[in-house]
């Protein structure tokens, strides 16, 4: 973990160094004399050698302190720290959710494979999976919220409760929608990978009936490979949906990340993608463990 | 001896064409893929939609179905009508005996206005532009994007994939090092971060003006899959008795690699790359719609679900249900062909 975060930090770096222009140029703007460049140069430390810069930078990560956004003059651990909460408020739902109603459709499609009720829905999986997210954003939107008035268009508010009852319910419906297909798909073949085993054949051979087979032994095996997928979908969470956070402007990381990719505010973006790759890393770490205690059959490196 | 086997040679290829041309649902998808690149070739040549950037209708004209009915709003202004009494001015106007000679040379310089059709097959935008034409053209955009960046980090992932596999070793441990770098981080920030040093590096204004820059921030970000299944495949045939067999008699290792390996390995490629097709285009058309995809000058699906987004909302949903019916109907058939793909590769899978 440790050579990896270190990768991180020196791909980010070297990424911005090397292919990012020079920061002056875009912090002063077009019409700038020469000592106004100097003068932004001096400041941000640019007239050092890249060493000092490096270090520089290792220092800003390890004390969390990135300075302020370049835009908004906001410091940059404040904005990361205070669009969190709107991120999780809207992806914890969605996970929650997809994954319920992901498990009980495949388990049932599963169950009846091969027959036109298995066959149309992997059709219509495939169909939904092959229409963009955005149209779904912008269809659900407009007729939804706009036409029918049944949610609120856009807004956030500070209270949770009200985010959670008013303004989350479209987009985590949205998103449900949209991630049920692949998920469905995906736990289908889990399984039916499981049905095939010896343990099947035996429980069958006994006498059990297909229901129970389903229940109580295919379903606790398919769980394992199911939870595998659960832990990588799980740093998905902090990173959120920006879409859905740009089409309905919930303040949240994702939405913040691409206004400062539209305004170059390089601080922000540094900032946003090593924290999230550490966070990535500390999820995956967890997951780990976790699975140990689930599946004793696995064994930690 | 040879005559006979000559005579029962069956490629590999032949194999899998019967095998896919058996399956009813992957020759339709076949015919349906195929038709679109039929239709891109005729798009790049020049014979549809070569010019999808000229206002042949009124603003928002109707789609054939609807009729000729005008929509509000969507009739060309006619002018302003002027009020009131006509009163004569010359005597105080300073200007006008300057008039007659105006009106003379606005009647020589005159270009005629094209008589724009109320109606299009598939409706008109905000500029009178077919969108039947336009989705042709954004069809040719975005799959050249997906396809093009699916060849590059095919390409990436296979040379990084197959020397980590071959050799092992060092190489494989500092290959294994940027892949865990590169996958740590969440694909969508790195797409971003890369976005954003192309749209004010150096980079970028090499590269600006094509679809380049969006193929360099899928390429780089795409080939960690592509990478890990040859590696794992490099790693298994690296010791097989044809590979030994080839070293025995004295092909290099770059010669074992490509021309020994990688024959046998090109299913797995195969696969990998038309679920990266998939992939990108999906990814180029949200990238191009947030603006931070194709140039403004180009079309994509993604640029006209962001027109349609605002057009949306006067109730002109042509726009929309043309880009996203081109899109799902190619990404449906392209994935149903993957499955079918898959299956006749490994028959072994059923």
């Amino acid at each position: 973990m440790v050579p990896t975060l270190g990768g991180v930090i020196l791909l980010v770096f070297f990424l911005f160094k090397l292919f990012g222009g020079d920061p002056s140029e875009i912090l002063a703007g077009q019409v700038a004399s020469q000592e106004q460049l100097e003068a932004i140069r001096r400041e941000l430390g640019l007239d050092r050698p890249w060493t000092a810069q490096l270090w520089k930078f290792l220092h800003d990560v390890f004390t969390f302190d990135f300075g302020k956004s370049w835009m908004t003059r906001e410091a940059v651990s404040e904005i990361f720290l205070t669009r969190l909460p709107a991120t999780l408020t809207i992806t914890l739902p969605i996970l929650l959710l997809e994954v319920c109603l992901a498990i009980p459709i495949a388990m049932m499609v599963a169950y009846f494979r091969g027959s036109l009720l298995d066959r149309l829905t992997m059709a219509v999986c495939v169909a939904a999976m092959s229409v963009s997210f955005l149209v779904y954003i912008i269809v659900g939107q407009y007729w939804l919220a706009f036409k029918w008035g049944m949610f609120p268009v856009q807004g956030w508010s500070d209270n949770l409760w009200r985010n959670l009852l008013t303004y989350a319910p479209l987009p985590v419906l949205l998103a449900t929608l949209v991630s049920l297909a692949p998920q469905t798909r995906l736990y289908r073949s889990f399984f039916l990978d499981e049905t095939k085993s010896d343990y099947v054949r035996t429980a069958r051979a006994k006498g059990l009936s297909e229901p129970a087979i389903m229940l109580r032994h295919v379903f606790r095996n398919a769980m394992v490979p199911v939870l595998t997928n659960v832990s990588l979908l799980l740093p998905g969470v902090f990173v959120g949906s920006f879409l859905l956070e740009i089409f309905f402007s919930i303040p949240g990381l994702g939405r913040e990340i691409y206004l400062a990719v539209n305004r170059s505010d390089y601080p922000v973006i540094q900032a946003f993608t090593v924290y999230l790759a550490a966070l990535t890393m500390l999820v995956n770490l967890a997951a780990d463990v976790l699975y140990r205690l689930v599946d004793p059959r696995i064994q930690l490196k | 001896m040879a005559a006979i086997l000559e005579g029962r040679h069956e490629s590999a290829w032949t194999a899998l064409w019967g095998r896919l041309i058996q399956d009813r649902v992957g020759t339709l998808c076949l015919a349906v893929v195929l038709a679109y690149l039929i239709l891109i070739l005729a798009a790049v040549v020049g014979l549809v939609s070569a010019d999808w950037r000229r206002e042949i209708g009124v603003p928002y004209a109707n789609p054939a179905l609807l009729g000729d009915t005008p929509q509000p709003g969507a009739q060309p202004s006619a002018g302003a009508v002027r009020r009131g009494p006509a009163l004569d001015l010359s005597a105080v106007d300073p200007l006008a005996p300057k008039y007659a000679e105006w009106a003379r040379r606005t009647e020589e310089l005159k270009v005629g206005e094209p008589r724009r059709s109320l109606s299009l097959p598939w409706g008109g935008d905000r500029w009178g532009r077919d969108v039947l034409d336009k989705a042709i053209k954004g069809s040719q955009v975005s799959i050249a994007v997906g396809v093009t960046a699916a060849l590059c980090a095919a390409l990436i992932g296979t040379l990084l994939g197959a020397l980590a596999g071959f050799y092992g070793g060092l190489r494989d441990d500092f290959l294994e090092w940027l892949y865990s770098v590169f996958t740590s981080i969440p694909s969508i920030l790195l797409i971003f971060a890369l976005a954003a040093v192309l749209r004010s590096g150096w980079l970028g204004q090499v590269f600006a003006g094509g679809i380049w820059t969006v193929v360099i921030i899928l390429a780089a970000t795409g080939w960690t899959g592509m990478y890990r299944l040859v590696r794992a495949e490099y790693m298994k045939h690296r010791a097989r008795p044809y590979v030994l067999a080839a070293e025995a008699i004295g092909a290099s290792a770059s010669a074992r690699m490509f021309v020994h390996i990688l024959p046998n390995v090109s299913h797995v490629i195969l696969i990998q790359l038309s679920l990266l097709v998939v992939a990108f285009i999906k990814v180029e058309v949200i990238l191009s719609f947030l603006g931070l995809g194709v140039p403004i000058d180009m079309v994509s699906w993604g640029t006209m679900l962001a027109e349609a987004q605002t057009e949306l909302v006067i109730g002109k949903w042509w726009q929309l249900a043309a880009a996203t019916a081109f899109m799902a109907v190619f990404l449906t058939a392209f994935s149903m062909l993957t499955d079918s793909l898959r299956d006749a590769l490994d028959p072994k899978l059923r």
